[in-house]
């Protein structure tokens, strides 16, 4: 099933005309309603009116996730409050968050864009989908409700966080989709089959996102719960889930591209590559209001196909992530950077700025251990204290990350010092 | 009286106890008591030596993290029901005890190193009583 064979299956030039239009007129539209744009176009003498067609994106300057930050909460929303309906936000290389604004318009496209990718996903108006992406500031569980409610589908909203319940009213509902992380989906699989409900579900599809993960993971999933698995994508700053979503070949997943104009950037130049060819990403959201960006760094390394698959859309296919261009790691979905395990350390002194951060999966869940040299002057001989120390540290990063890591005391002068770029992280996941 | 007692941090790791012991033994610092508080992660080895400054001071050296904090040793008569009636006294002047440990080195008196949450009122607690408390030189030379 295709969601909307006009805009999927359209000819590429259909799709280079539309491309066009859109993107000369969201240039327009952000010159005069977005004063960050208007300034970088000017810095480099560029007028809306040099923009003729999608080819001229090149001339366009980028967007980074710093720039969000230093316009940190509103300042690149191109509409007064009153427009927008929704604000989502995720973590920011330091302290604070990357907030994105939505119109209601905005929103009704990102359920189109959801709606496309579960139906993708072989979700249809008869499926019971349980929903178990987190439901908050995080995009992943509102963007994949609303937009499994658009097909029709009975949506259960179950957030995150009770493997139980999701379990239990599975087998009860009869639930035939769900979607949550893929690590999360492997974990699930483990708790029905300890309860002995592996046989008792009626499940049929799974699309699974927030996080990278392998094909070997895919056909673990699909072999251990005898159901179909999809690949969704998506970053709140172009939107949610949904920029991209893999079809039953497996081949790459397929864009947006009607919304979301990609790009592969050679890591070095900057200048877009050939099909085929590993670089960054980068989105132009083509009909945004609340929030529009031009040709914003994801940081994700893959590669472009702009060749029609078998399933018979015709929308580019990115490949699955290769890794990222910066340090940012995706820990239970969440975006984790080094650089803000440091500022949250930093404004401790019990502890020196010293630190190792060692990620692992164990059980499918994936696990993070925060390793710290205490300050001298904090030296105890108290358990106690000790025991006190560790759970003040792991507040701490719960407030600054929102994400739950395990802290241990090592002696002192056994973690790397920075010289340079010290390594600070040890990834034992094997994602990519 | 206090004592200075040698605190040293360590981690679960195989070895780590000994170098700790091999760093005392190549300054000829003597031990006279340890105690080993142990979690899952690291342990916390507590010594009474006959030079706790300069065990402190030959630690950091090697890379050891290590405090020097005052402890009580305090003489108990070496029988049964002696402990007890000590931790009586401390209880009924509400104060908490962090940890102790023993030791008996005589056939008529026994020592328990003690630290409570508030060491000056212990210590005034146990002169009102006429409790000895001795140092770590004392203890060195029995």
């Amino acid at each position: 099933m295709i969601w909307n064979e006009t805009k999927e299956c359209m000819s590429r030039d259909e799709m280079h005309n539309l491309q066009s239009k859109r993107l000369i007129k969201l240039v327009d539209y952000v010159y005069h309603n977005v004063e960050f744009y208007r300034k970088k176009m000017q810095a480099v003498g560029l007028l809306p009116c040099d923009i003729k067609a999608i080819e001229d994106i090149t001339k366009l300057p980028f967007t980074t996730k710093d720039d969000l930050r230093d316009n940190y909460p509103f300042g690149l929303f191109a509409v007064p409050n009153s427009e927008i309906v929704r604000i989502h936000a995720s973590s920011g290389t330091t302290g604070k968050a990357t907030v994105v604004g939505y119109t209601r318009r905005d929103i009704e496209i990102w359920s189109e864009c959801v709606a496309r990718c579960f139906t993708m996903a072989g979700v249809s108006k008869d499926d019971i989908i349980q929903v178990a992406y987190g439901y908050g500031l995080f995009t992943g569980g509102l963007g994949a409700h609303n937009g499994a409610e658009k097909i029709g589908a009975t949506v259960v909203p179950m957030s995150t966080g009770n493997s139980k319940k999701l379990t239990t009213m599975m087998v009860d509902f009869g639930a035939t989709a769900i979607a949550c992380t893929p690590s999360y989906l492997l974990h699930i699989s483990e708790v029905l089959a300890e309860e002995g409900l592996l046989d008792k579900i009626k499940l049929k599809n799974a699309i699974c996102g927030a996080e990278p993960w392998t094909d070997q993971m895919r056909l673990e999933i699909e072999k251990r719960l005898n159901i179909r698995a999809f690949d969704i994508y998506g970053l709140s700053e172009i939107m949610g889930p949904g920029v991209a979503c893999d079809c039953k070949f497996h081949k790459g997943l397929h864009v947006c591209e009607d919304h979301f104009y990609p790009e592969v950037l050679d890591t070095k130049t900057l200048i877009p590559v050939a099909d085929g060819v590993l670089g960054e990403l980068a989105f132009t959201t083509l009909t945004k209001e609340g929030i529009p960006l031009i040709r914003y760094r994801t940081k994700d390394l893959t590669s472009i196909d702009h060749s029609a698959c078998e399933c018979g859309r015709t929308s580019a296919r990115i490949s699955k992530f290769k890794g990222r261009s910066d340090d940012m790691l995706i820990i239970r979905g969440v975006n984790v950077f080094p650089s803000q395990i440091e500022a949250a350390l930093c404004e401790l002194d019990e502890v020196t700025p010293h630190y190792m951060m060692i990620v692992d999966r164990v059980n499918n869940l994936d696990t993070l251990e925060i390793q710290v040299e205490l300050n001298p002057n904090y030296y105890t001989d108290e358990v106690r204290v000790l025991e006190s120390l560790t759970k003040k540290i792991a507040h701490t990063i719960q407030q600054a990350l929102g994400i739950n890591a395990k802290i241990k005391i090592v002696e002192p002068q056994t973690l790397v010092r920075s010289q340079g770029k010290a390594v600070h992280v040890i990834d034992n996941r094997k994602l990519i | 009286m206090f004592a200075k007692q040698l605190t040293v941090f360590i981690e679960n790791r195989t070895g780590r106890l000994s170098e700790v012991l091999n760093v005392l033994k190549e300054n000829n610092i003597n031990i006279l008591s340890l105690s080993l508080a142990d979690t899952t992660e690291y342990g916390l080895l507590r010594l009474m030596v006959d030079n706790a400054p300069l065990g402190k001071e030959k630690l950091s050296e090697n890379g050891f993290s290590s405090l020097l904090s005052n402890v009580s040793i305090i003489k108990i008569p070496h029988k049964a029901g002696s402990l007890q009636e000590l931790l009586k006294v401390i209880d009924d002047n509400g104060v908490n005890i962090e940890y102790m440990y023993g030791l008996s080195i005589e056939s008529t008196d026994a020592y328990v190193v003690l630290k409570a949450s508030n060491a000056d009122k212990v210590d005034a607690i146990l002169t009102e009583n006429n409790i000895e408390t001795i140092s770590c030189d004392t203890l060195s030379k029995m």
